[in-house]
């Protein structure tokens, strides 16, 4: 009873903004879907955690084959948005080793992802450099300002981190937006060329999927040896609790100064992947609700955990695609999502150890 | 002398928390240190490890001033602590946790974990065993791979020893390690103690339990109100009549 | 940007002609725009004072304070109350937005920041997040994506002496921020439930103990943020005529800057911070560069936190170090 008091409370408020009949539908259709997630529920019994009982090697091995597979088994609308899940993973491997592995709660990820689009656009249109020396400039140019927007971002804990690092990410955008001279503003810069190799352009989607693949494979690989390494285990102490982590002789200043250093770099790398692949940039890309996106990816895989940064990624950027006509729900769906996330399961969908 | 302290003051805005604390700890010893809550033990601590700025005074370490160090050289110089509320890594395995310990004794980096190098996966594997041995000492070895959030309480403090141990220092500071445990475990903790000067490491404890402070200390020192009001062998410190005092009222210990 | 070859006064004379009444024209509105955000930022304060938590929600709120304005106005109208007495029909629309804005403060808290709080401390400010994306896209499908238009009913009248102007809106919006602001302070020296408040805010368990609910306490917190938000919001519509569903996300951002600038969990620095963002904003886009007008609160917000994180006014412990 006290439950649909609330379900009317709730139906109530929206009432000025949906007019009776919306609100009338809203009510009946949450009363209704509870009464069947309670009926579901008795039925089944108390809904359970998946322990993946799978085996993650082969399951692993079967997915990268499948991946290999994909261009010439799916359309080629399919091959685009998997490119596009490919780059947001690298970018969500980037924000894993600041959030989830740190504990760092940074939100303006997208800024290195944009200075990383950004410089690779410019390099290639405005100096005319071809994308390989461009990418090695943009790696450097995206792990520098990480490094250096680590500096003060250092003294600050928890949410204060988090508001600071906003900050920063809007600071950026805006100066994207508004040094015309430069970033040529809201119009943004196009015609950026493709990458070639020896001598061959790689422009068609087939070729650039495997590009992209390769990148996103070994930054998998990597971030995933150095997550079992000294410096993985001393990003993980300091998360779990900073002061005992210093105690054991963990220099806290300089491996948070590596975690976003390395983090940068990956999300540098996706941008630069990104702009290229659009052949055109504009600061639409880099809002705070990209950075809250790919926050959204690494918390519903699971904070901390490469397997998880991948599915959550995967299922981030295709469940909107598959789901076309629902398109304009996805954001709400997203912003509930979150919510409900942190209430029922903090700890993601997958679970982060072994 | 492995540690000098020389007039050491700690204050938190007006409250002197330690004030003008003197004293000195020979190499191969078991010191404790007593006195009521609130008596600016733990403070003590905090700023011995660097993990609180002193805010006057000097902190010699083998002859060493470390006094405005940071708490990681401090470790890496040879000083290790355990912390009087668990504080282990909830989220690693027992055997990480330990693994964690030898951060300042390794040096590989990122770019050879990267590459996964030779000496990499040498000092991986030197790591890992070093780590084990250490669990083994504490007696917790069983446990390796389980989260260290579900060990049970008394196991929890043994790994934070273990744990403290794997920096390998020649300074040992324990902060009331016998805290909520049975007699049985720490009767065992003592001889975990005793053992670990039996290595030639120098160990402090803060401890209220009279039965371990007077069985292993080869020296005691009293604390109240951030003052030293006494210090001698647990004879000395028996019949002192300013601990008797300090105490009188407070907790039956005598 | 110095033009080259002309000696420097000649630029500087015209520049400090026009000064005084460029300068004064800047505060006015500096205040207008100040008093809102010193009304956002109270419930900022007022939140993280309680639960530590930036309740980064608390922009949307403010956002459907102002649809709710337009709403009720024009239902209102639609009933022929406008025409038949339009402050009586403007009384209403107040009174409604605020009562409806302060449910949804309430019924926010109860759903989205209650079952965490004995979370980590990152949780709820993801949660919130979340509450926040939730909202905004909850009114842009009802309401739709593009502006909505204020009801031109409220006649303006300009105040003007020598060369500065001032709307009777602007007056309004000053003077009603200021009242407010005043009431608050009251409300919390002065009553029972004041007084409760500030004890929950200084501690929680002691505050139980002595008998303080402090379930309770925490949703007053959230209703009286959320009513001064509605209020804000409302003016803000009436000021600029149009709302759109993104407003509250800049703004949010920006009243929270304000309450760090005072100082975050005190009142009067919220106040204070609101009016000085304001007025340095105003300032900032008449004198250095409109473009980089948004950037301005941004820029404050990181210099003080980096600097001085307990603000202008705050207690000594101020944001965890
Ligand atoms: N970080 C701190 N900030 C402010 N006061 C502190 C802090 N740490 C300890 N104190 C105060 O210093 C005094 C000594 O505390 P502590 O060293 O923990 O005592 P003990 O360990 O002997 O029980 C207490 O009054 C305590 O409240
Ligand atoms: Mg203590």
């Amino acid at each position: 009873m006290k439950k649909l008091i609330f379900m009317f409370w709730c139906a109530l408020l929206t009432l000025p903004f949906m007019g009776i009949r919306g609100a009338a539908y809203l009510f009946f259709g949450i009363a209704v879907s509870y009464g069947f997630y309670v009926a579901l529920a008795n039925m089944f019994g108390k809904i359970k955690k998946p322990d993946l009982p799978v085996n993650m090697k082969l399951l692993s091995t079967a997915l990268i084959i499948f991946s290999f597979a994909l261009p010439f088994l799916v359309r080629d609308y399919y091959t685009d948005v998997a490119i596009l899940v490919c780059i947001y993973i690298l970018l969500a491997l980037g924000v894993n080793i600041v959030i989830g592995f740190t504990g760092l709660l940074h939100l303006g990820f997208a800024a290195f992802y944009g200075i990383g689009a950004y410089s690779n656009a410019l390099l290639t249109t405005a100096l005319g450099l071809d994308f390989w020396s461009a990418l090695i400039l943009t790696l450097i140019l995206s792990s520098l300002a990480g490094f250096l927007l680590a500096f003060p971002s250092l003294r600050l804990r928890g949410d204060y981190l988090a508001i600071v690092t906003l900050g920063f990410g809007e600071i950026i955008r805006l100066v994207l937006n508004n040094w015309d001279s430069v970033t040529r503003g809201p119009n943004g810069i196009s015609n950026i060329p493709s990458p070639v190799i020896l001598g061959f352009e790689i422009s068609s989607l087939k070729y650039y999927y495997y590009l992209v693949l390769l990148f996103m494979l070994s930054a998998a690989f990597i971030v995933k040896r150095v997550q079992r390494s000294r410096t993985g285990r001393a990003w993980l102490a300091i998360r779990e609790d900073e002061t005992a982590a210093e105690a054991m002789g963990i220099n806290t200043r300089k491996y948070k100064f590596m975690a976003l250093t390395f983090g940068a770099f990956w999300a540098g790398l996706a941008g630069a992947l990104f702009a290229s692949k659009m052949h055109f940039v504009s600061p639409e890309s880099f809002t705070f609700m990209e950075s809250v996106f790919v926050v959204c990816m690494i918390i519903l895989g699971g904070l901390g955990s490469v397997p998880g940064v991948i599915f959550g990624s995967l299922i981030l950027v295709l469940l909107p695609e598959l789901l076309r006509d629902f398109q304009l729900y996805r954001m709400l769906a997203l912003g509930a999502g979150l919510v409900l996330m942190m209430i029922f399961r903090p700890d993601g969908l997958i679970r982060s150890r072994q | 002398m492995i540690l000098e302290v020389r007039e050491l003051t700690k204050a938190f805005g007006g409250l002197k928390a330690i004030e003008e604390v003197n004293f000195k700890v020979r190499q191969g010893s078991i010191v404790s240190i007593i006195g009521p809550n609130g008596a600016g033990k733990t403070t003590l601590f905090n700023c011995l490890t660097g993990i609180l700025p002193s805010t006057k005074g000097r902190i010699l370490f083998e002859g060493k001033e470390i006094t405005y160090w940071k708490p990681h050289a401090i470790t890496a110089k040879g000083i290790a602590r355990t912390f009087q509320n668990i504080r282990i890594f909830a989220a690693m395995t027992v055997l990480e946790n330990v693994m964690i310990g030898q951060h300042s004794r390794s040096k590989e980096g990122l770019f050879t974990a990267v590459m996964g190098t030779t000496t990499f996966r040498k000092e991986e594997e030197t790591i890992k065993s070093k780590a084990f041995e250490y669990l083994e000492f504490a007696g917790i070895s069983g446990y390796a791979d389980v989260l260290a959030d579900n060990l049970p309480y008394g196991c929890q403090k043994r790994l934070e020893i273990a744990r403290a141990l794997a920096t390998e220092p020649r300074l040992l500071l324990l902060d009331e390690p016998a805290a909520g445990m049975n007699p049985q475990e720490t009767l065992e903790l003592m001889e975990l103690i005793r053992r670990i000067r039996g290595w030639g490491k120098t160990v402090i404890i803060i401890e209220h339990d009279m039965k371990v402070v007077m069985g292993i200390s080869d020296w005691i020192i009293v604390l109240d109100h951030g003052v030293k009001i006494a210090e001698g062998t647990p004879n000395e410190i028996q019949n002192n009549p300013d601990v008797i005092e300090a105490y009188l009222g407070k907790e039956e210990v005598f | 940007m110095l033009t080259k070859g002309l000696p420097f006064y000649t630029i500087l004379l015209p520049n400090l002609l026009k000064f005084n009444a460029m300068f004064f024209q800047q505060i006015i509105n500096g205040l207008t725009v100040g008093g809102v955000y010193a009304l956002i930022a109270l419930g900022y304060t007022l939140v993280y004072g309680i639960l530590e938590l930036i309740n980064f929600a608390h922009g949307e709120i403010y956002m459907i304070g102002a649809y709710l304005g337009i709403i009720f106005l024009g239902i209102f109208t639609a009933a022929g109350l406008t025409e038949y007495s339009l402050l009586l029909s403007l009384v209403l629309t107040f009174i409604m937005s605020t009562l409806v804005c302060s449910a949804y403060g309430f019924t926010v808290e109860k759903l989205a920041y209650k079952p965490l709080r004995n979370a980590p401390r990152l949780n709820p400010l993801i949660s919130a997040i979340g509450v926040s994306i939730f909202l905004q896209n909850y009114v842009m499908l009802t309401q739709g994506a593009t502006d909505k238009v204020f009801p031109h009913v409220i006649p303006v009248t300009i105040i003007e002496f020598s060369n500065v102007t001032m709307t009777t809106l602007q007056l309004f919006i000053i003077i009603v921020s200021l009242l407010l602001m005043a009431g608050l302070h009251l409300f919390i020296m002065k009553t029972k439930t004041g007084k409760a408040m500030r004890a929950v805010a200084q501690d929680k368990i002691m505050a139980s103990l002595l008998g303080i609910n402090i379930d309770r306490i925490i949703s007053v917190t959230f209703i009286i943020g959320s009513g001064l938000a509605a209020v804000a919001g409302l003016m803000v519509a009436m000021y600029y005529g149009l709302v759109n569903y993104s407003i509250g996300y800049l703004v949010g951002i920006k009243a929270f800057t304000a309450a760090v600038l005072g100082g975050i969990g005190s009142v009067p620095g919220a106040m204070i911070g609101g009016l000085v963002l304001g007025l340095i904003e105003s300032l900032g886009a008449g004198y250095l560069s409109s473009e980089y007008k948004d950037a301005y609160a941004f820029i404050i917000l990181i210099i003080i936190l980096l600097v001085k994180p307990t603000g202008l006014l705050g207690k000594s412990e101020g944001p965890r170090p």
